[in-house]
């Protein structure tokens, strides 16, 4: 694979508007999770990472009489676009990079998009507006539009993996030579909908998640919004490289992961092997951990089976929740700083280890230089993703 | 090289397997469509009845496709990829959900509001794990899955790739999907094969419309 740079990246959650801020709120132990009371969202109280509800209306669309609307209007995007609006324009203050550039692209990855748009108009599919509104590649345009990009924008959605898959698309589009430079950014909002989904499957933990603990009983949600601006042009040589990646799926249930792990070892496998890197070159792992019994479990399996199981790990997901679409960027990014600051997070909410092969679970601030580190995500589907950054 | 050596067209209640019209069904909506097409397999799937109309779509398509020359014992499991896309995403599926929440908010419905679902239950009923990706287009983007499916042959990433399209939003719906497979020489490409290109995979994707 070509050398693929970073140029920048941003992270825009509720623990801050920057990289930097996110990291310097991380390191001093602070977690985006609280106790929520939101009648509108959810009938009982429920934890979870969620902006300040004053900055979350999307009122402009929820009353307007969809097909008369501009589209393209300042003040008129949904919570979900402003989200991407803000993190990719911190990212494109660093860099120099041009969206005009016919040799630049731009990839969104997200889950559920404007789902939120739908819990205020339910019914049929039969309101073609508001279908075209909430369409994902609708909100792709638009951001593609807003900051000129000269490229139809790439829409990935695929569940949980969708971030890292996002990154691997500009990855594999690089090194193909169709561009340079990428912008990848990814977000996912919080309502009703998502909620309402993960509570159907008693997936959601009544207090702050634990990943990997012996007490984990399900996940936190999050919502926030990350972006990477990768490129194989010279002037960004020096900067930490994406070096490999793959995907696999388990072939085994569409809800539940694997039962051996060796489908996420296989994409842990081939992604260092595309990074032509062995085992023991890998310096820290930034797991999925949602904190569900089985992903946790699954992931400790496959850990294992790939022989890195004496390996740093942590989740960030008892900061921030699981961010679904924008999951894999956020933690891609705080990956990048921890080997910026050489500093390893500790895994919020892990106490006793509670899987049944027991990893080297980051219980403190640890320390120490990174020159290879993995990022792995798993998702509903049976998706499995990996991807080797170094430097 | 990698060749397109198979495709699979349903559209406008009319199942076409390389290039031809192989099963018709007038019936009146989706619903009984999806269950003509699926009966016509004669496979025995049960888990088939528990799908939202996106999966039965692009299961289905997938069924037809493999029928017409694939090889599983020519691959692994990981050597197969699957590489999907539309333009609605799971929305046919989002609206269904919704309704649920009102009463009891439904796990089985809530499963499916994920568009790469369909990936998941085609790779339980053929056993591939390889390589899958989703990607969200207005309208069928034949250049841009040429480019990203001949990448992962190219570098290795897989050997055989299922692709194509699978679009269901209320009554609309439309599924193309390809075979592409890496093949041996290129001078000698399996009878019926096209070697894989933007063009030639918009010139089987348009079949429906060179009928009318």
């Amino acid at each position: 694979m070509k050398d693929i740079f970073v140029v920048s990246d941003n992270i825009f959650s509720p623990l801050g508007a920057t990289t930097a801020e996110n990291f310097s709120q991380l390191k001093a132990g602070v977690s985006a999770v609280r106790r929520h009371d939101r009648p509108a969202m959810a009938d009982e109280p429920f934890y979870a990472s969620l902006f300040d509800p004053a900055a979350d209306a999307d009122e402009p669309f929820v009353s307007a009489p969809f097909a008369s609307k501009p589209l393209a209007a300042d003040g008129l995007y949904t919570k979900f676009e402003r989200l991407l609006l803000t993190s990719i324009s911190d990212a494109l203050k660093t860099g120099d990079v041009d969206p005009g550039d016919p040799r630049t692209i731009l990839i969104i990855s997200t889950t559920k998009g404007n789902i939120s748009l739908l819990e205020a108009a339910p019914g049929t599919p039969a309101n073609p507006a508001l279908n075209r509104r909430m369409a994902l590649h609708t909100s792709a345009r638009l951001i593609a539009d807003h900051f000129h990009f000269a490229n139809p924008p790439i829409v990935v959605s695929n569940a949980c993996i969708s971030g890292i898959l996002a990154l691997l698309t500009a990855m594999r589009l690089i090194d193909a030579g169709s561009y340079d430079t990428a912008v990848v950014a990814g977000a996912d909002v919080i309502s009703k909908f998502v909620l309402s989904g993960f509570g159907s499957f008693q997936a959601i933990s009544p207090g702050p998640c634990r990943p990997f603990d012996r007490s984990r009983d399900g996940i936190n949600l999050g919502e926030g919004a990350g972006t990477i601006i990768l490129s194989s042009c010279e002037k960004y040589r020096g900067g930490i490289r994406f070096r490999g990646g793959a995907v696999s799926n388990d072939a085994n249930h569409i809800s539940g992961p694997s039962r051996t792990g060796q489908e996420l070892c296989q994409a842990i496998n081939k992604s260092l092997a595309e990074a032509r890197l062995t085992v023991g070159e890998i310096g820290f792992i930034s797991a999925h951990g949602t904190a569900t019994l089985y992903n946790d479990e699954m992931e400790a399996k496959a850990i294992t089976l790939a022989g890195l199981e004496s390996v740093p790990v942590n989740s960030l997901k008892a900061y921030y929740g699981h961010t679904l679409g924008a999951a894999g960027l956020i933690e891609s990014i705080v990956t990048l700083q921890s080997m910026r600051e050489h500093l390893v997070l500790p895994s919020l909410g892990f106490g006793d280890n509670g899987v049944s092969m027991p990893l080297n679970i980051c219980s403190s601030l640890l320390h120490t230089s990174l020159d290879n580190c993995l990022k792995t995500a798993s998702g509903f589907g049976g998706c499995n993703a990996a991807v080797v950054m170094s430097q | 090289m990698d060749h397109i050596t198979a495709s699979c067209i349903i559209a406008d209640h009319v199942v076409y397997t390389n290039g031809k019209a192989v099963f018709e069904s007038p019936s009146a909506g989706i619903q009984d469509f999806l269950l003509s097409v699926y009966q016509q397999t004669g496979v025995q799937y049960p888990k088939f009845y528990k799908m939202d109309n996106g999966s039965k779509l692009g299961w289905l398509a997938c069924e037809w496709l493999l029928r017409e020359g694939f090889r599983p014992a020519d691959y692994r499991p990981e050597e197969v990829a699957i590489v999907l896309s539309n333009a609605n995403a799971s929305l046919d599926t989002d609206y269904k959900y919704y309704a649920t929440v009102k009463e009891i908010p439904s796990p089985a419905v809530f499963v499916y509001t994920l568009p790469n679902i369909m990936m998941g239950e085609i790779s339980i009923r053929h056993h591939f794990k390889g390589e899958n990706a989703f990607f969200i287009f207005e309208s069928f983007n034949a250049a841009f899955l040429a480019q990203y499916v001949h990448g992962l042959i190219e570098s290795g990433s897989a050997r055989a790739c299922i692709c194509g399209w699978v679009d269901v939003l209320g009554e609309e719906y439309k599924a193309a999907l390809f075979l592409v497979e890496k093949t041996a020489g290129a001078t000698d490409p399996p009878a019926g094969a096209t070697p894989l290109s933007a063009e030639n995979i918009n010139n089987l994707f348009q079949i429906t419309t060179r009928h009318e």
